[in-house]
Parts: structure tokens; sequence; C-alpha cells
């Protein structure tokens, strides 16, 4: 549990964090709160030689309503998602997901930026992020562009971030009171899903269901025809290729897509 | 529901005015543990481990596999290393950790030649630094040859892979080689046969293992161990390193969770001395989480096939028990535990005729061994899962049916079959209590209505009787009392408290008798130099022994007094007695007349009692468990709404101490019966080796449980004390387990093992509705 000597760095700006990974390439990793690159750290699965702290940055740590969208700086903690009165408001569906990561300490540490930036299919936020058709900023020496979330997450663990880039902030659309559900289903309180379904206006993201963080489009589609919850849910595990591991087989993940779809709209229809 | 505090036939330990028997008073361990913290093993700054080497140990990746190289020279010019060893370089005699083995089945203190499970240490790393033990290990370069790993008892019984071909078998024991009689179920009108699994758990205690040691200049070793038994880890080390036991003292410091995992000498100990030795320095060893979910020894793993036959009217007539265990790669303790599982195989159960045998094999995987309950459980859950089966295939209530066949009351002590006597037991008083506390009929109606409404989530409610048996084979403890001119007295004890409160408790006997107040009372243990003998604290013994031995200890210390006190007073020793409001030796029947207190014949000479109980016997500790879960049948989660545990070990003497026990103890039960399970692939490797992986529950997983005491005293030791440490965990599974299938029994489910994750429920439910449909 010891992980292999590294060199650490702690820019105090963003400008700085980008010049270091210019300049350190492949040797450099990026942390924000840690909690998902230590762990791996520690396991020796991963040893970086210079890590680049971003953790404190304040340019990186806001919530503030932007136009349609509210804007989120990627540096921003779980927790601090939790008890924002600007998502309460304006995105419900992300604090009430933000509530559900891990236990109180690691939603003081973990960011929104390292769990989009982890790619990790079990995570919760990003297949939230998904549903909200919400757009990730990455920048780098070259400048700034927007990734739409439906593209952002290429393989497993994988995202179309380039390795000289950083995600600066989430914009998330406002949506307001539109109708919204998290189902989480683990085996204990703190655990990683084993399946969760994000719903939001109509539009349902999946967690632990395939390689990336997924969208239940059948479902949607059907959503869209005006069938009703019981039909569109039934499609929710259409497409998908979930994974196998000692909590869930392929089949009992996918019956959990279905089941956990209809709660989850059911809950939004009532809201 | 509060709760119900039922007192038993001749219970009132608390019934003498002013007596200290059977109330809360405070653990006194806890101002320190809840300020300055807990002091482990690996926390110590003890001046004579400074300049201490780290010991970083290299295992093996590979559950089976023959090691063709192993390059240590790169490690060895890694920074801070002093010494890279492999097996070639130590001069100790592999160890046969269980004695009943087949003696080719040793443990090597390095693997040299094979390795027969993930996690074998292959190397020792002793580097000046902790931080450089992980490097320098990884540049040990080992060549493995995969051989086929055997995961699976019954692959294991082919004996086609041979784990030691020298042995010839991976059969490390068998109990009862009898055939089984093919008459035995002849005259029963309904026979149910069923092979069940208790899964493999892991102990998960908070402290890993951990080992100091330090040799001095007089030859001899001072060894801190995180351990359950000081003396006992003392003699296997110094077996293992071919020296007197007079010349290692073991220390235990705090210790963070042993759950029978840490009774007895890890190999690493004796890695640790003899590094220490070799080196001449002060060497540590902390392992980390992963090391020791591999590492430390791991428990239950029991095929079982239960054979339950008996009449249509309720009555069990006989009972078959067939035992398949698990020792994991190198034998050890968990080979005895069939031992245990047969004596307490019929339960609380008065049956005619019955039947066990066991047959104990080796396999790639972590090594088995003692486990909250230790054989016990495993005997519990079987016979209560047969219970269930007979009840079902009978179409009888199951708690009705284990009333019939319960031990009457009057037939205590009552000799089992299987030749174990029973001391004491109510055990359908038991039954009774819980099905009042729990409102057993109305959870019925609740039942039959979410069936009739075709609810999704569904209650169902188990029902356990159990009978276990504590301090089994450790009868004997000793107790030293040493009252100090201050007033002060000083108790030093051969058990070993890790959690369980003997600071208190054994302060609360001595000061039931010597009067003087708990706070003065320091209680020490755990040291070998101070305490040579000594069975620590394991199988729920140490109230009923090394309790008594502080109550027999505080009595001889009166007489001494007495005698002493004689001279003083002028009085003869009959005419004297203790007045415990002082303290003191006074006599009898004369208030106002002069007194001596302890404290002052302490001042004259030494006022010190060394004595020795043998209870001669095991206690057996009895109960009743009543659970409601609520089964998602869409999802197959399993809820436990409540729990109500009706639980007699005797007298309590101290409910709060006591409640603990019997809470740590149920959820370890629920856990087992819900969540934990170690898990091994086909290849032998490890799948829960992280806590992330491993499903041990947090408080939200539990709900508030329900206690109901009873006080059945036992005859066996004169304040009547049985164990109660391991009591919850053995009356809890079958109970929760049993609930879960009670929820699922209208879809014509009659058994899922356990752990009951949502996935296995809900494969259970599939399966019985494509066969229903
Ligand atoms: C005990 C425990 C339980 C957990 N339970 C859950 C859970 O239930 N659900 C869940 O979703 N998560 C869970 N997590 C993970 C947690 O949410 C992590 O915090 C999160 O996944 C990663 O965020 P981080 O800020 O800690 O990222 P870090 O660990 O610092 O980084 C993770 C990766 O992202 C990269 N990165 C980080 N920030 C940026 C950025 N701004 N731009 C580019 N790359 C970046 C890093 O280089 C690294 O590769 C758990 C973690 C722990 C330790």
């Amino acid at each position: 549990m010891i992980p292999v000597g590294f060199e650490y760095a702690r820019p105090d700006s963003v400008d700085g964090a980008l010049a270091l990974l210019a300049e350190h390439g492949d040797e450099a990793t990026i942390m924000a709160g840690g909690h998902s690159l230590l762990p791996v750290m520690k396991l020796r699965l991963a040893a970086p030689e210079l890590i680049v702290d971003i953790g404190r940055l304040r340019e990186l740590n806001y919530i503030r309503v932007d136009g349609d969208e509210v804007a989120i700086g990627a540096a921003t903690r779980h927790h601090d998602v939790e008890v924002s009165d600007v998502l309460a408001t304006e995105v419900p569906l992300l604090p009430a997901v933000a509530r559900t990561v891990g236990d109180p300490q690691v939603r003081h540490r973990g960011t929104i930026g390292g769990s989009l930036a982890h790619g990790d299919p079990a995570s919760d936020l990003p297949a939230a992020v998904l549903a909200l058709d919400a757009t990730i900023v990455l920048r780098s020496p070259r400048g700034e562009r927007k990734v739409p979330a439906t593209e952002f997450w290429t393989a497993v663990f994988t995202t179309a971030k380039e390795p000289d880039e950083l995600i600066v902030e989430i914009r998330v659309p406002r949506t307001g009171n539109a109708g919204w559900a998290y189902e989480k289903f683990t085996r204990r309180a703190n655990d990683w899903a084993i399946v969760a379904v994000a719903v939001v206006d109509g539009r349902v993201g999946l967690v632990n269901m395939g390689s990336t963080p997924l969208r239940a489009s059948a479902t949607e589609a059907a959503l869209a025809e005006g069938r009703s919850i019981a039909d569109a849910a039934a499609l929710a595990a259409e497409g998908t290729e979930p994974p196998t591991d000692t909590a869930g087989t392929p089949d009992y993940r996918r019956n959990l897509a279905r089941v956990l779809t209809r709660r989850a709209l059911e809950t939004a229809a009532g809201r | 529901m509060g709760r119900l505090t039922v007192a038993g036939p001749t219970a009132g330990l608390g019934s003498k005015s002013m007596s200290i028997m059977g109330t809360r008073v405070v653990r006194v361990e806890d101002p320190v543990f809840l300020t300055r913290g807990a002091t482990y093993t690996d926390d110590l700054t003890d001046e004579r481990l400074s300049g201490a080497l780290h010991l970083t140990l290299v295992r093996s990746p590979i559950a089976h596999a023959t090691i063709t190289s192993i390059d240590v020279e790169a490690a060895r010019e890694a920074p801070g290393v002093v010494a890279v060893l492999t097996g070639a370089d130590i001069d100790l005699e592999a160890p046969l950790l269980f004695a009943g083995a087949p003696k080719q089945m040793v443990r090597p203190w390095l693997a040299t030649e094979r390795v027969r499970f993930v996690g074998e240490p292959v190397a020792a790393v002793l580097t000046e630094e902790r931080y450089q033990g992980p490097d320098a290990a990884e540049l040990v370069d080992v060549d493995y040859e995969p051989l086929p790993a055997v995961v699976d008892v019954r692959e294991a019984l082919k004996d086609e892979n041979l784990l030691f071909p020298d042995a010839g078998t991976n059969t490390c024991s068998v109990y009862n080689a009898e055939p089984p009689d093919p008459d035995f179920f002849a005259d029963c009108e309904v026979v149910v046969t069923r092979e069940i699994v208790n899964q493999r758990v892991a102990a998960a205690s908070l402290e890993t293992r951990a080992a100091s040691a330090v040799w001095g200049d007089d030859g001899r070793c001072t060894l801190f161990v995180s351990n359950q038994n000081a003396q006992g880890a003392r003699d296997e080390v110094a077996g293992w390193l071919g020296v007197d036991p007079k010349s290692i003292h073991v220390i235990l410091p705090d210790v963070g969770g042993g759950f029978g995992a840490k009774i007895g000498a890890d190999p690493e100990f004796a890695l640790v001395a003899w590094t220490a030795r070799h080196t001449g320095r002060p060497v540590r060893w902390s392992e980390s989480r992963s090391e020791n979910m591999t590492g430390m020894v791991q428990g239950r793993d029991q095929r079982q096939t239960i054979t339950i036959g008996g009449s249509r009217d309720g009555r069990v007539k006989a009972y078959r028990l067939d035992v398949i265990a698990d020792a994991g790669a190198y034998p050890r303790l968990g080979v005895f535990l069939p031992v245990f599982t047969r004596m307490m195989a019929p339960g609380t159960y008065d049956i005619e005729k019955v039947d066990s045998r066991a047959t104990v094999v080796v396999t790639n995987t972590t090594s088995t061994a003692a486990y909250r309950g230790a054989g016990r459980p495993e005997a519990t859950s079987a016979i209560e899962r047969a219970m269930d089966l007979f009840a079902a295939e009978i179409g009888m209530d199951p708690a009705e049916v284990r009333k019939i066949n319960v031990v009457a009351p009057e037939k205590f002590p009552f000799t089992t079959k299987g030749g174990v006597e029973y001391d004491s037991g109510e055990y359908a008083k038991a039954i009774d209590l819980a099905l009042e506390a729990s409102d057993y009929a109305t959870l019925r109606e609740v039942q039959k209505a979410r069936r009739e409404r075709g609810d999704a989530k569904q209650i169902g409610i188990g029902v356990s009787s159990y009978v276990e048996i504590t301090g089994g084979g450790a009868f004997v403890e000793n107790a030293s009392v040493e009252v100090h001119p201050d007033g002060t007295a000083l108790i030093w004890t051969g058990t070993s408290p890790h959690g369980q409160g003997h600071a208190t408790a054994w302060a609360m006997l001595a000061s039931e008798q010597l009067g003087i107040p708990v706070e003065k009372i320091t209680v020490r243990h755990g040291d070998t130099d101070h305490v040579p003998e000594g069975g620590g604290t394991m199988g729920s013994r140490s109230l009923q022994t090394g309790g008594v031995a502080v109550h027999q200890a505080s009595l001889e210390l009166i007489d001494l007094a007495k005698q002493r006190a004689a001279e003083i007073l002028e009085a003869s020793v009959e005419d004297l007695e203790v007045d415990t409001a002082n303290a003191a030796i006074a006599v009898r029947g004369a208030p106002g007349s002069p007194t001596v207190t302890f404290a002052q014949l302490a001042e004259r000479d030494e006022l010190k009692v060394k004595t020795v109980w043998d209870g001669k016997k095991a206690t057996f500790p009895f109960g009743s468990h009543v659970a409601v879960v609520e089964v998602d049948t869409e999802t197959g989660k399993v809820t436990v709404e409540r729990i109500w545990a009706v639980d007699d070990a005797g007298p309590v003497l101290n409910p709060l101490l006591c409640e603990g026990q019997r809470h740590g103890g149920i959820a370890q039960g629920i856990a087992q019966a819900m969540l934990e399970e170690v898990v091994f692939d086909p290849d032998g490797q490890p799948l829960t080796a992280t806590f992330a992986d491993y499903g041990f529950p947090s408080a939200a997983e539990l709900p508030s449980f329900d206690l109901v005491t009873m006080e059945t005293p036992t005859p066996i030791n004169p304040l009547g004390f049985k164990g109660i440490g391991e009591a919850g965990t053995i009356g809890s599974a079958p109970a929760v387990q049993s609930a879960v299938v009670d929820a699922l029994s209208h879809l014509g489910i009659r058994h899922i093992d356990m752990p009951t994750t949502p996935l296995r429920v809900w494969e259970a439910i599939q399966d019985a509705v494509k066969e229903d449909g």
C-alpha cells in the first residue's frame, strides 16, 4: 500500500498546470481529489513520475448560472455539488446523484472533473452528466474546446480528453422542474453501483451497464413516442453489454436496468 | 419495540443489595481509546525497537505453481536494502501448522519449490525504512511455472491434482470413516436431503497482522504481536525457532480485532523473530490490507449434506450431517473445527439417531482456522436449515417443529447422541420468548397480506434455535490479585481482551468481593513474563474461566487477609468478615470495633494471591432468534428489518458488555447470511481481496437489535457463567437465512445458500418462476 516514489507539484493556476503537462508529457498525471488516482497508485497499478495537484485551484472551484446552463468548475468537490443551492433549483438531479457517491470523506475530497476524467463506467456522476446532455470544457496550450458528454467517454477508463488537456468546466443545461430521479442499486450503503439509472426530462443515463456510461436510447425513443413507462423501461437494457463480476451477471444487470429505469421514471413522473 | 428483559429461573446476580454484579458499569477501557487512542503493534514507539529494520514479504501472485528460479540480486542493490532472503537462507525446519495433518503438509517459511496459494511468502526483504520495502520487493524476480489450481473441495477429493505429491492425497483429515448406514432413515415417514454451503468468510479485523521483535544481550527475544493469546504465541514461536519458550517474551499491545483469526502464532511472527536474530537488529512487520485478505486465516468453508427424517406429526427421528471442509493450502486450526461441528450437529434437538462425518481437504486457497463461532455456526446453520426443510415438507410452521423437537428442560444435564453433555437449558422457553417478543403471529399476518396483494417487496420470517459450546477445551485459567498499600489493586489475567472489556469485568468481580472500587483496580494481561501461563481469549471462554479465576483469587485473597488480620484484630479467623464498604476486614457482628483495611495489610506485607481455576467442562449457552427481512423480488435485495435475539449465557455480569458482545455477534451473523463471502476464481485468484470487494456490512445494513435476556446458570462454575462472545453470530445467521427463504417460500423456494446476495436471491427467483411456468 505504498506507491512508487513520485515528484509532486502544486501549480497556482490552470495555466501553470497546463505548462507542466506540456513539459512532462506522459510522465505527468493530474491529481484533483486523488480518490481514484491514489488507490491505484497504492496498489502499484499506476506509477506516475510527476503528480500535478489541481485540487486547491480556486479558479476551478465554482458553481454558477451562466445563461441557459449552470457552469461547474472541474475541481468542485462532490460535497459542494451535493449542497449547492444553485443546483438544487436549477439541476436538482446533480446534488441527488452526488449524495450517493461513497461516503462523506470521499465526497469531501473527490471532484466532479476527476470523476468524469477517470471514466469508470461504475461511477455515478458521468451517467448523470450524460443524461443531462452536459458539455465538458477542455483546455490545453492549444486552446479550449467543448465536447458533448455523449462523445466524451470512448472506452473503459478512456475519454476524448488528450493527455495535455485539462477538464476545466462542466456546463449543465438548467432543467429546473423537469422530472428527474436517481436509482442507485448497491449491496451496501457506501458501495459503488451494481447498476444505477439517472432520469431527467425523459432522458435516461445508465451506470455500469457497459464499458462507458450509456444512454438508454430505446427507452428514450419509446417515451418520446408516448409509450407507457412500463413499456419504455422494458427496453432499458437494449443494446447493452454489461460486465460480469461477483456482484452481478449480465442478465442480472439487464434486469436491474429495466427495474430501476421503471422506478426512476415513475418517481420522475411523480415530481 | 423497546428492550424486553426477562429474568430466568434462578437469575439475580444483582439481587444482593449494593452488589455491583449485573450492573451497567461503564467500560474503564474507553477513556484512553477515545482520547489518546489505542496503541497497536505498529504504533509502538518502544525504545527497544529504535533502529528497527522493516520486513516486507514478496508474496506469490499465483495460486499453484512450481518455482523455477528466484533472482534477488537486483533487489539487494535497491536503496535501503539490508538483506533479501529466500527459503534457502532460513535454517529452520518448515512447520506443520496442524499437528494431526499428514506430515508432508508443512508450510515452508519462504516457498522455494512450489507455491500453493496467492499470498504465500516467497522472499523476505529487510530495509532501513518501511517505504523502501515495496520498491525492493518489486525487484525480486521469481519465475513460476503454473500448475492447475485446486479450488473446489470436490475437485480436491478426487486426488488428481495434488498439492503435496509426497503426501499422496489432498485429504488431511477424516472424522468418522464408517460408511453411512443405508437403513438409517428406514423408519422415517418423511426424509429430506440437500447439499448446502457454509461459505468461507474473512475475519477482516481492522488492525491487520503485525509483529516486532528484538533480541537482547541476554539472548532473549522480546516479541510484540497482535494476537489473542500471548502464551500460545510464545510457545509456538519458540517451537518453530527451536528455543526454550522462556527465552521469548511476548507482549501484546492493543489488538484491533481478532475474531478467532489471531489465535495462535502466524509463521510470519517467527520470520520476524528469526530475521531480527539473523540481522542483529530489531525488525518490524505490519501487513497491508490486501496482504491481510489473502494471508490471514479465514473461516467456515464447509460443504454440507444434510439429511433429516421424521414423521408427519413433526417429530424428527434421524439426522445426518456429511461435511467436506476446506483447510486451504496449509492445514491449520480449520482442520480441527469439524470436530466442533460434529459435536454440535443435533443442536437444541432431542433426536433419536444422529450421524455425522467430515473430510477435510487442502486446496490452493488461504488457510482456514477459527472465525467467531468456529465450527459451531456451521453445525447450527445445518440443523436449522434441516429443520426448515423438514417443516416445509410436512407443511408445519417452522417454529412449531422446533418446539416439538427441542430437549425438554427436565432432561438436563442432557447427553446427546454424540456423547456431548449439555449443562443446562430451557430451549422451548427461549423460542417462546422470541416468538412473543416479535409478535410472530402478527408477522405471519403481515406476510399473508403482502402475498395476497402480490407486492414486489415480500417479507420473510426466520426462526432459529441454537445451543453452542463455550470454553470448549480450554477450561483452565489463572489470575493473580494484589492489593497495594495505597488501596489500589492489580489483577493479572491469562485471558487476552481485545475489545471484550475484561478490564471492567474483572475489576467488577474483584470489587464485588473486596469492596475496592472498580476505578482503583487495574487489570493487565498479555505479557508472558508477568503471566507465563494463560489460555487467551477465544471460544467465548474468558468470563467462565478467567473471570471465575479472578473471583476465586479474590476469595483466596480474603482468606489470606483474614489470617493476617486475625492477629491484628485479636479475633479468630472464623469471626472475621469483609467490610466491603471500607475494603477492610472486620469482626463479624461488632459494628464500631476496629477494622483493618486491605491497604493496611498490604503495607505490612505483600498482599497477593495467584490462583488457577479449572472448570473441567465446557458450557452450553443457547437462545432463539427471530429475524424479519424484506426481499425485493424484482432486484433480489434483502433488507433485515428487525431481529429479536433471546440469548442465554447464564447470569449477566455487566449488561453493557454483554450487549456489546451480542450486537457484534449478531452483526457478524447477519453479515454472513447476507453479504460476506471470500471468493476465488477457478485459478485460485482471490476476487475479494479489498474492502471494496469483500462484503462486510456497515451500520447502514443493520437494523437496531431487540435483545431479550434469559439467565439460566451453568452448574459448572460458582457464578453460573457461560460464554456470550459467539452466540449472536451462531443464532442470527440461520434466522436471517431462513427469513430470506421464507419470504420466497410461496414461489416454491426451499433453500438459498449464504450469502443471500441480491444476485443469488434474484437467480433463485428466476429459477423458481421458470420451473413453475
Ligand atoms: C472509498 C471510495 C468510494 C468511492 N465510491 C464512489 C461511488 O460510490 N461512486 C462514484 O462515482 N465514485 C466513487 N468513488 C470515486 C470518487 O468519486 C472519486 O473522487 C472520483 O472518481 C475521482 O475524483 P478525484 O477528484 O478524486 O480524481 P483523482 O483521483 O484526483 O483523479 C482521477 C483521474 O482523473 C484525472 N483528472 C482529475 N481531474 C482532472 C481534470 N480536471 N482534468 C483532467 N484530468 C483530471 C486524474 O489525472 C486521474 O487520472 C469512491 C472513491 C473511494 C476512495
